[in-house]
């Protein structure tokens, strides 16, 4: 494949430390509101990256933007060393098709804030269902692997349960076991606790942090659980209006955090709690 | 009274052209409802314009002049000629279908964008998402208004009756004009059939809507007496969010 680099470097210079995914120069907005103004991300593979910052500063339309949930207005979302936002055609980078994203975008899985189970399906059917019709994966197989998935996050009594009939805590669960059924590289967690009573917030972030000592999933983390964020994250992006304030290790930005932005943001957080 | 008895067999007679017609009729509106619906709720502009055209052409146009359309024109630009149930088929399931395109893609768009999303993030196609996510959680909602539109496409089974097939209608109207038995009977009789053949779809329909309700893990009521009144579904219209 022809590629043209614009940064003019060879690409196998490159190949050797490439990062995962990479957002260069991304726009996006919503009407006149830009969220996200020119922002540019590495994450490397295997990764823990924490995104912390107000509501509104572009956190979780990174997610989306990855997920394919919304498109970029500008530059290029790039995973694994391919355009994933756009695709080559006749040389040139132009917007992904839908038969492009659906060949790149089954690496990547997603747990919402509002856990979006499917209401007309039982809890195994919701965890089977994406390895049966997108990977095509038989039934006997993902209903194994799901019944694993679920014993893994507590849930082994429920696999015949319907959703409604689950706690707020259970249904993240869930929703965290059907994503990883996908067998993901990559793990997107919009603010997955943010719905949940405050006593449920432990068993779930339990699970994640299992994720992250067990697997090498890349992992991508919009949280306000700034403790959660400590534990698991190998690098935390402040985010402040569309761009990256600040970001370093987590001992950096929790305990010597260098900008006025992530300072007064982080004091706000802490005096809530 | 042994009048009513003794013309039964005839009314019968007439109730199963009634059946017939609500039972094709209903079949015809339910896959246009289904497929026309179901284009007004893509994205793609054509799908969306033929969608728009279809409903509003069919919706406001009256039954009984399509039917009459079916009937007399038809045969004039086609050559063709309909058989007058046929022609009654196509006006009810065309005119009925209208509306229910209308209630599928409004209750297609009332499934929580959110759902859309978590099959996207499962990488399913859009006829997965579709077939598997979506449709299953809206027909829950459709249900209570396609009972309504079956039931309306039943009672209007009768204006063949205008065009000289032996309905319902026309049996009760046949012995009024032979003065067998006062005009009060007569009447009588069919309407209580009409109400009937109701009923049954009323039932019909809420076993369904039962059903769907209890795939979305909603409460039901399970009772006999249940089915003879709409079902109270209380708050938790929004299932699992």
């Amino acid at each position: 494949m022809q590629q043209s680099d614009p940064r003019g470097e060879a690409p196998e210079m490159e190949s050797q430390n490439e990062p995962l995914i990479r957002f260069d120069d991304v726009v996006k907005r919503f009407g006149d509101n830009v969220v996200l103004d020119g922002l540019n991300v590495d994450v490397n593979a295997g990764e823990r990256v924490t995104l912390i910052g107000p509501s509104g500063s572009g956190k979780t339309t990174i997610l989306r933007l990855l997920m394919t949930l919304e498109y970029v207005n500008g530059g290029t979302i790039w995973v694994g060393g391919e355009p994933f936002s756009h695709m080559y055609k006749g040389g040139r980078l132009v917007p992904a098709s839908e038969k492009y994203l659906r060949a790149r975008r089954k690496t990547i899985g997603m747990v919402f804030q509002q856990f979006n189970l499917f209401p007309n399906m039982s809890v195994l059917q919701n965890v089977t269902e994406g390895p049966v019709h997108s990977l095509g994966i038989s039934k006997d197989e993902a209903s194994e692997r799901a019944v694993e998935l679920l014993e893994m996050v507590g849930l082994q009594d429920k696999i015949n349960a319907h959703p409604t009939q689950l706690s707020g805590g259970q249904q993240q669960r869930v929703a965290i076991a059907r994503a990883l059924a996908m067998r993901p590289e990559i793990l997107l967690l919009d603010e997955v606790t943010s719905a949940l009573d405050p006593e449920l917030v432990a068993g779930v972030l339990d699970v994640l942090r299992e994720i992250a000592r067990e697997t090498d999933i890349t992992m991508l983390c919009v949280t306000h659980e700034m403790g959660f964020a400590r534990d698991v994250s190998d690098r935390v992006f402040m985010f402040d209006a569309g761009r990256i304030a600040e970001s370093g290790p987590p001992e950096q930005i929790f305990g010597d955090p260098q900008e006025d932005r992530t300072k007064s943001f982080l004091k706000a957080v802490l005096e809530q709690s | 009274m042994d009048f009513v008895i003794n013309a039964l067999p005839q009314y019968w007679e007439g109730a199963l052209l009634t059946i017939r017609l609500t039972v094709l009729g209903a079949a015809l509106a339910f896959v246009l409802a289904v497929v026309v619906g179901t284009m007004g709720t893509l994205r793609n502009p054509i799908a969306r314009a033929v969608a728009t055209v279809y409903t509003e052409v069919f919706r406001g146009v009256a039954a009984i002049v399509l039917l009459f359309w079916f009937g007399y024109s038809f045969v004039e630009i086609t050559g063709f000629r309909l058989t007058t149930d046929f022609a009654a088929i196509l006006a009810l399931g065309l005119n009925v279908g209208a509306y229910g395109a209308e209630v599928v893609r409004s209750s297609i768009n009332a499934v929580p964008r959110a759902q859309t999303e978590a099959a996207i993030a499962l990488n399913m196609s859009w006829w997965r998402r579709t077939s598997r996510v979506i449709f299953p959680q809206a027909w829950a909602q459709m249900l209570p208004t396609f009972g309504n539109l079956v039931i309306e496409l039943m009672k209007a089974t009768a204006i063949v009756s205008i065009l000289g097939l032996t309905d319902l209608t026309k049996v009760a109207d046949d012995f009024r004009a032979s003065a067998v038995a006062d005009t009060f009977t007569v009447y009588t009789v069919a309407l209580v059939a009409y109400f009937l053949f109701a009923q049954v779809l009323i039932v019909l329909v809420r076993l369904l809507e039962r059903r769907a309700n209890r795939r979305l893990g909603r409460p039901t009521d399970d009772s006999l007496l249940g089915l003879l009144r709409p079902p109270s579904i209380g708050t938790t219209t929004g299932g699992a969010r």
